[in-house]
Parts: structure tokens; sequence; C-alpha cells
């Protein structure tokens, strides 16, 4: 059990764009450090401990660049760490910090991190590169092809349709109108999505995330410090990660013990988060979700996972509108990881835009009556699955 | 690293990595690939779950017990997860071209390869040739090497329903 309750009292994040010239990779984490410390009302000698969020350095091109971001984060001095599983960065980084503070040990711990993800042009290249050359490597997967694999399998036991993945783009895009800080925005039609060229069945360019460069960082404290500092904290009363096999074909067929398709890591990881966190009727006690979807088709499996729905219904929900803005439950506020992704920081992203949500600090993205807030993080070859509840009063 | 000129106007500085490794492959694997010289997939067997492991491996992940048999897959077997890639990829080959996960008869896990000699130039109706529970067979290059590329799937022709 903890020994300090934990909350978030700070939230920076950069702007999410493919290039951001006027900046380098540690001026990037530097302005999302600021904007945290600022937004808590602290200094950089008020932190404690610093963990930092890097997935691939390959991206950005300079190897293992968390030791070059040390000075630029203030982080010189004091215990750091870098984590890194692969997309799920961003939330095992926050569980990390998560439990520096929640053991006693520190006070105060900033999670801090960027990404330059379109400062190569060899993006899947580098991608490819996680897969082992013994026996998959050849054979072209990267994170569009893994995903469509899984896509395909989940169309195929549910009956889903390109369409109805085409609805999750539009509500997407047109969600991201209200964050200031997101990559892609717009108003869409289910036709433009069809319409966009075809990558990977059953994918077209639109069901695919962009390569986004930008930087996110929150600062953890325990009860003193939240209690001087901040009137109104989001509290991490849960969190829940669980780590599969590399092997996708591992993960398929009559004697898998996970199913793919359905992304089941997060049946385990949720039902450990909800129990901490005192959810037992998730529909009716959380009210805004920032899931991790890189791609159209990567929501309805974690909303069934995480018990926000049966299996196969999450797609007839959305199509009937549940998961639109203050509905049943508001997916994705922010735009999600489908509008912007820098994928070293994407977890962290989706952890401080449930943050906001739960510190009323959402601007136009926000939801009314917000209480409790889930997040969530993917990596590896679907491998690695975490997710976080946040809430307004401490369990 | 090889750094290039940088050009002023452009504000940024080119750089490229060229790293060379060699991958040692170790004895299971080994076996495995001298099984595909001779047009054979072999699996790892563990008597304990009685779970046999394509790609192979040294322990059962489940039991966490050594693998202690080799079985000989099957050449055949069912399509569980497959895409129609149509877009070039950085490095990768030139579409179109499918791949698919593939449990091979006999053999508990699947495995992935390029799913070859269909017609892609209509995705959505390759794609639905391509569904899972769809059966297929194991075809050898002429020459074998000892590597995963010495074999890819075709498509049995479907069988009629109720048959």
């Amino acid at each position: 059990m903890a020994k300090s309750r934990v909350a978030v009292i700070g939230v920076g994040e950069t702007e999410f764009k493919a290039n951001i010239p006027d900046k380098t990779y540690v001026e990037l984490a530097q302005d999302a450090a600021k904007g945290a410390l600022d937004d808590a009302g602290l200094g950089p000698d008020d932190i404690d401990a610093v963990v930092f969020s890097m997935a691939p350095t390959q991206f950005m091109g300079v190897n293992d660049a968390d030791k070059w971001a040390v000075d630029s984060i203030w982080a010189a001095g004091k215990p750091f760490m870098r984590v890194h599983t692969g997309g799920a960065t961003g939330g095992s980084a926050l569980h990390a910090g998560y439990v520096h503070v929640a053991s006693g040990m520190y006070r105060t711990v900033l999670v801090v991190g960027a990404d330059r993800v379109a400062e190569t042009p060899d993006a899947q290249h580098v991608l490819n590169l996680i897969w082992d050359l013994f026996y998959e490597h050849d054979f072209a997967l990267n994170t569009v092809t893994m995903t469509a694999l899984s896509t395909q399998r989940y169309m195929h036991k549910y009956g889903t349709t390109e369409e109805q993945y085409a609805r999750v783009v539009v509500r997407s895009r047109r969600n991201a109108l209200n964050n200031p800080y997101a990559h892609l925005k717009g108003k869409l039609t289910i036709d433009d999505v069809m319409n966009s060229p075809r990558i990977s069945w059953p994918y077209k360019l639109f069901d695919i995330c962009p390569r986004s460069s930008g930087a996110a960082a929150v600062i953890l404290a325990n009860d003193d410090i939240t209690n001087r500092y901040s009137s109104r904290p989001a509290f991490i009363n849960g969190i829940g990660g669980l780590t599969s096999t590399v092997f996708m074909g591992d993960r398929v067929g009559p004697y898998a013990d996970v199913e793919l398709s359905d992304e089941a890591e997060f049946v385990r990881a949720g039902k450990e988060a909800y129990a901490q966190a005192g959810i037992t009727d998730p529909v009716k006690q959380i009210q805004v979700v920032e899931l991790y979807d890189p791609f159209s088709s990567t929501q309805f499996p974690q909303l069934e996972s995480l018990g926000f729905c049966e299996r196969g219904q999450a797609q007839k929900l959305s199509d009937e509108g549940a998961f639109d803005m203050g509905a049943l439950l508001s997916v994705n506020p922010s735009g999600g990881t489908l509008c912007s992704n820098p994928i070293g920081v994407t977890g962290l992203v989706r952890v401080a835009d449930a943050a906001l949500q739960v510190m009323g600090k959402a601007g136009a993205a926000q939801v009314a009556g917000v209480r409790n807030a889930l997040a969530t993080a993917i990596g590896g070859s679907v491998q690695f699955a975490n997710c976080t509840i946040l809430g307004a009063d401490y369990v | 690293m090889t750094r290039q000129e940088s050009n002023a106007n452009e504000n940024v500085i080119h750089g490229e990595w060229h790293i060379r490794y060699k991958y040692s492959i170790g004895k299971v694997a080994g076996k495995f690939f001298d099984g595909l010289k001779q047009k054979k997939i072999f699996a790892t067997h563990c008597a304990k779950c009685d779970l046999s492991y394509l790609p192979p491996r040294a322990y059962c992940e489940r039991s966490f017990e050594p693998c202690d048999g080799w079985i000989e897959a099957g050449d055949e077997g069912v399509i569980e997860a497959a895409t129609i890639v149509t877009a070039e990829f950085e490095n990768l080959p030139k579409p179109p071209y499918a791949i698919a996960y593939v449990r091979l008869d006999g053999v508990s896990t699947a495995m992935i390869n390029f799913v070859r000699e269909l017609d892609l130039s209509n995705v959505k109706s390759a794609a639905e040739r391509l569904k899972p529970g769809a059966r297929v067979r194991v075809k050898f290059v002429d020459k074998p090497q000892g590597r995963i590329t010495d074999f890819h799937y075709v498509l049995l022709p479907a069988q009629p329903r109720g048959g």
C-alpha cells in the first residue's frame, strides 16, 4: 500500500506538430518542464527527483538523448532515471514517478520527456527494427502493419466496418479543434476518411496518427506539498500495467492466454487500477477517458477490455454517439493519439490531458463534472499496456 | 555517423547512422534454420503444457520449463490475422504485398510470413480471401538458404460450405 497519497499538481505541454524548427530536442523538453513547474507554482529546486520519458532515440537521432536533456530539465544533482516501454513509455514513466512519491522516498517528482518523430524520414524503418532479424523482421512489420493485422482479426470477430472506424476519426479530429496543442484537427466526413489513400488493409491514411514533435511534463507531489500548492489536484488513485510476450502469434488462436485483437492485457491492468481506485462501475464512475489510440481501431478493444461495454459493442455505441463529448463517456476530448503522436511522451500526454480534465483546466475541451478520468498507453508489439486512474477525490 | 554540409538556408544539419552487426543464432534457432535447408519447419514442444512453439523457444513461456522436444510442423495451416500493404514504407518491400500470421497444423502458435500468388489488384476482395480461418500451405523456395525467407504461404482453394 502507498505510504503517501500522490497527486498531479502541475501539467506542461508544448504544441504538437510535424516539425518545430526553432527549438532543439532538449529545449522542447525544457519548455514542458517549465510549463509544469509554473502550473504547480514550484521552482526547479523544489523537485526531489526526475523521471525521463523517452522511447527509441533513433527518431530524433542522438543516441540515449536523456543524458543530453539532464541540464535542460534541471535534473543535475538529483536522482534521475529514463523509462522506456516503446509507445507505453509515458504511462510507464508516470508509474515510476508515482511509485517514487507513494513510497515516501521523494516529496516531488518531475516526469518529463520530448520526441521529434518527424526528424527522420525513416520512422517506420526504425520501428521495423524493433523486430528480431531471425523470425519476424523480414515481413514488413511496423506499427502500422502490426495493428492492421490485429484490426483485421477484430473486424472478423465482431463484424466491424471500415465506416465505423472512420466515425472514430471524425470524432477525434472534431474534438481536437478544442485542443490548442493538437497536431491534426478539423471537420472531416466519413467519406473523407474512406476516400483517403489505402495504406494497409483496413487502414486508410486518415485512420493513422501523424508523426509529431513536442514535449510534455507533469509534477507529482505528496500530501504535504499538494496541500500547500494545489487547491484542485488530480489524485492518482489507481495504476495498472501488464506486459505480454513479444510474439503476436502467441496471442491468437485457441491456445492464446491473451487475445491480441481484444487488447486483453487491459482486462487485468484495468482490474488492478479499478480495485485501487474504488471503481466498481466504470460507466457510472468515470466521465473521461484519454485512450492511447494511434489508429482508428485502437479505441474499441480498449473500451471493451476496460469494462465500459461488452465485447463487440463499442462500435455500436460509437455509432450512436455515446463516446462524443459530454455523452455516456467522453472519449479523448483532446483528440487523442490519432491527432498527435510524439511517441516517447504520448502516454504522458494522455495522463496530462486526463489530469487537466480532473483539475478543471482543460479549457475548451473541458467536460463538465469530471470526478474520475482514465488514461492508457500501449507499446512494443502491442505488448506493454498500462492505465492510470485520476480522481478529484483521494481514494 | 557521417555529417554532410549544412545548407545555411535550410537551418538543419544532416546526419546518417551506419552500424553493422553480427547476430549470434544459438542452438535453438540453429536447428530451426538447419531444418529450413531441408524444407522442414521444426517447432519446439513442452511436454508439461503440451504446447508447441513457432518461432521455436528454448523455454516454454507458460511452464517456465525447458522445451524438451521438437516436432515437425504440418505443411498447411490456418490464417489467424492478415493484412495487405498498399503503401510504400522506407526500407520495406515494394507494395503491394500480403502478410499473415498462420498457425501451422500441429503447432500452438502462429508465425508471420508473406502470402504470395494472390491477386492483390482489388484489395477489398483479396482481403476477403485472407480472413481468419482461411487455409494456406507452405511453399519453399527451390534452394533454401537457412533463412526465414526460405518459405512463404499460399492460399488453398476455399472448401465448399459444409464440406
